[in-house]
């Protein structure tokens, strides 16, 4: 596969770059800004690494770590305003974070104790989605709704919205993705489909979903394309930008392809030995997103060992925290099962409800809706 | 000659027993290709088809795009242009973007062409729960399928059944829906590994005889049956277990001979109930033994709401416990 232009601001070794269109959507951000978003990336990788260990102990069902993929997640979603909606994909543990979704409440639908984990409307970031493509269409259907609700183009930035449906290279794919991208151009909807090429659909690489680069597959649907290096956090940060300004502006989709890598596994029950080479993977650590900016803010004079050792405490806290309230998460209450599946009575779930009732009354030794911890 | 002394059989999990059938239809038509999402070098995820594409190469087993309605959809030209494609969907609730492929292609096309177009599709799906996973893991949809006309619909709950069964289904000019329980993956048995075909795709078998009450059972609850058989005869009840094999025919006179010695039966399904397979059987057995029956058939299965989260999926999918409360209603009748 060739490889068109990647849009970088920061390369691999840590040097800043210019760029005509994107360094002006950077330039605003001072090194305390550029210390933020490193944080952002060393906490959401030390949750990763808490929450496989977490999974490994038995705590957790699967996880699927975000590992390699902090730049593109922070970049893009710190871009974001408050008004804005995201529609994640299942590993988007780096967009939450930016949403102020906390990141053991993400664990919650991993532990097994609830299908989802958080409100979406307190924070505008969907519950995870595991159908491949689904909330692609959910996402521009919500953007057509900001449309119609008169909050694009107002000219008001605290107003104007945009929409961000997050998805892998596998999901190019599917139909529904497909569609979402026919739905988002024709109606000139205020969305960004934001493509983590992470290289690997499981075991399958993007040669195995399309014989182009993904970001040239946009222009067939009328879509704005562009291409960013994906451990690069401010790359991230400022093609997103631009993207929802247009979107929030009333100029329509862009489709961002932010070329990445998966560093670890597909989830923990995956085992990227089989399909994959150590060298591939050694050649992706040298372009670690987390290195990267910590080279130069060290370059340019501004992480100091007393501001690492702070960010490496509060990641250290995160761990710890996310450790203990995990464990502390109890197997809800049987009545759960029967609860929230129409909006009013229903006459089948009732009858079923009441007879579950008597059966488990009819055990003594484990009382009817206890809570038991497993 | 020695060689009607060598051991044909082998204790192997039910996943090996699949992945040997594939491999013997593989070997028996070159017309037989496998297409999935991780079919090839990961061996599928639960490791079904491990080892087939270093064998049979790239072109017979295919590791698609991802993109299930494209799988199946591209399975109908392949039939359509003379192949056997054995298709993979990963999990069952990932098999609803190929739903419409599915009914309204797959199922209809002999019929639509007065039976000049034959469409010999398999489509595996692991199906079930009790394996602790997200949420569209753990699904059984299979009655979906079963209402839809022009499909079969079975699904093997031994290692023997799906070592050969795989291979009927594959051999079967029809389209074939085939549930792989997921959760008895690891399950071992002694499996004849010369047989190409066993009781065929039609025949439910009677898994266990007993005298008082009928079990009816397919798939991952079976084994289910089978232990709550083993349970209810320390109490001294005896129940005979029917495994269904096939839902789409429903083989209605193996049951109803059961029905007709013991006079009760309970249908147990970890899909839900409303409108389930334990609908069909009740209706079907009032139809056809209303005057044996000692009692109403009662049916065991899942609740008319989402699977639950893996916490509670022990609550929610028909448990020894909750097959023995039924047996005992039926014999208290
Ligand atoms: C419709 C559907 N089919 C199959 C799956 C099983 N599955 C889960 S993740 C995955 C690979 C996804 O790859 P990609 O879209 O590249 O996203 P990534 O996980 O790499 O971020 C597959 C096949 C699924 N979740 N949904």
């Amino acid at each position: 596969m060739n490889e068109p232009d990647l849009v970088q601001l920061l390369t691999h070794t840590g040097e800043r770059v210019d760029h005509p269109d994107y360094s002006p959507r950077v330039a605003h951000l001072d090194p305390e800004a550029l210390r933020g978003l490193y944080r952002d990336m060393v906490l959401v990788r030390r949750f990763d690494t808490e929450a496989t260990a977490l999974q490994r102990q038995g705590e957790l069902g699967l996880f699927p770590p975000a590992l390699g993929q902090e730049a593109a997640q922070v970049g893009s979603g710190r871009a974001l305003a408050a008004q804005d909606y995201v529609f994640p994909s299942y590993r988007e543990h780096g967009v939450a974070h930016t949403r102020g979704v906390d990141l053991v409440d993400v664990l919650r639908q991993f532990r097994g104790v609830d299908h989802g984990g958080w409100d979406p409307r307190e924070h505008n970031f969907h519950l995870y989605t595991l159908v491949i493509g689904s909330h692609t269409l959910h996402a521009t259907g919500y953007a057509m709704g900001l449309q119609r609700d008169g909050l694009v183009g107002s000219g008001d930035p605290t107003r104007d919205a945009a929409v961000v449906a997050y998805f892998g290279d596998g999901a190019t794919s599917q139909g529904d993705t497909n569609e979402a991208f026919v739905f988002a151009a024709v109606n000139n909807a205020p969305v960004v489909l934001f493509c983590q090429n992470n290289q690997w659909a499981i075991s399958e690489p993007t040669e195995r979903q399309s014989r182009v680069p993904l970001v040239e597959r946009g222009k067939g649907f009328g879509v704005p394309s562009v291409r960013v290096d994906g451990n690069d956090v401010l790359a991230c940060y400022a093609v997103t930008a631009e993207a929802l300004e247009r979107a929030r502006s009333g100029g329509g989709p862009t489709f961002i392809e932010a070329y990445t890598y998966r560093m670890g596994a597909h989830t923990t029950s995956d085992d990227p030995t089989r399909y994959r080479s150590a060298a591939e993977e050694e050649h992706w650590r040298r372009r670690d997103p987390i290195d990267r900016l910590r080279t130069h803010l060290t370059a340019i004079g501004e992480l100091s060992q007393q501001v690492e050792d702070e960010i490496a405490a509060d990641a250290e806290a995160l761990g710890v925290r996310v450790r203990a309230e995990v464990h502390a998460m109890a197997t809800p209450s049987t009545r759960v099962m029967f609860e929230h599946v129409y909006a009013g009575p229903n006459a089948v779930v009732d009858a079923e409800r009441a007879w579950f009732e008597q059966y488990e009354e009819s055990f003594t030794d484990v009382p009817a809706g206890t809570e038991v911890p497993r | 000659m020695s060689e009607s002394s060598a051991p044909t059989t082998q204790r192997i999990t039910l996943a090996k027993a699949i992945n040997l059938g594939l491999r013997a239809a593989l070997e028996g038509d070159p017309k037989v290709m496998l297409m999935g999402e991780d079919i090839g070098m990961l061996g599928g995820v639960f490791r079904v088809t491990d080892g087939l594409q270093k064998d049979f190469g790239p072109d017979r087993v295919v590791d698609t795009p991802l993109a299930e309605s494209g799988i199946v959809g591209t399975a109908i030209g392949l039939a359509l242009r003379g192949y056997r494609p054995v298709c993979e969907i990963q999990f069952d609730g990932f098999i609803f973007p190929a739903f419409d492929q599915i009914t309204t292609q797959l199922a209809k096309m002999r019929y639509r062409s007065r039976g000049r177009l034959s469409l010999p599709v398999v489509i595996r799906v692991p199906f079930g729960g009790g394996i602790g996973a997200v949420e569209h893991h753990s699904e059984s949809p299979e009655v979906l399928f079963a209402h839809t006309a022009g499909l079969r619909v079975v699904s093997p709950a031994t290692p023997s059944d799906a070592f050969t069964m795989i291979q009927e289904a594959i051999a079967s000019p029809d389209p074939v829906l085939f549930f792989e329980p997921k959760g008895r993956y690891w399950d071992k048995a002694e499996v004849d590994l010369t047989a190409t075909s066993g009781a065929g795709l039609d025949a439910a078998r009677v898994a266990r005889v007993g005298t008082d009450v009928t079990v009816v059972a397919h798939g991952p609850t079976v084994a289910t049956a089978l232990r709550a058989a083993a349970a209810a005869a320390t109490q001294g009840t005896s129940i005979e277990v029917v495994d269904l094999r096939t839902i789409s025919p429903l083989d209605t006179a193996t049951i109803a001979a059961s029905v007709r010695k013991t006079g009760r039966c309970v249908v147990v399904h970890e899909a839900p109930v409303l409108y389930g397979t334990g609908a069909e059987v009740a209706a079907r057995i009032t139809e056809e033994c209303f005057f044996s029956l000692e009692a109403p058939v009662l049916r065991v299965g899942g609740f008319h709401s989402p699977y639950p989260v893996a916490r509670l999926e022990h609550e929610y999918l028909p448990s020894l416990d909750r097959v023995l409360d039924a047996v005992d209603r039926a014999m208290a009748m």
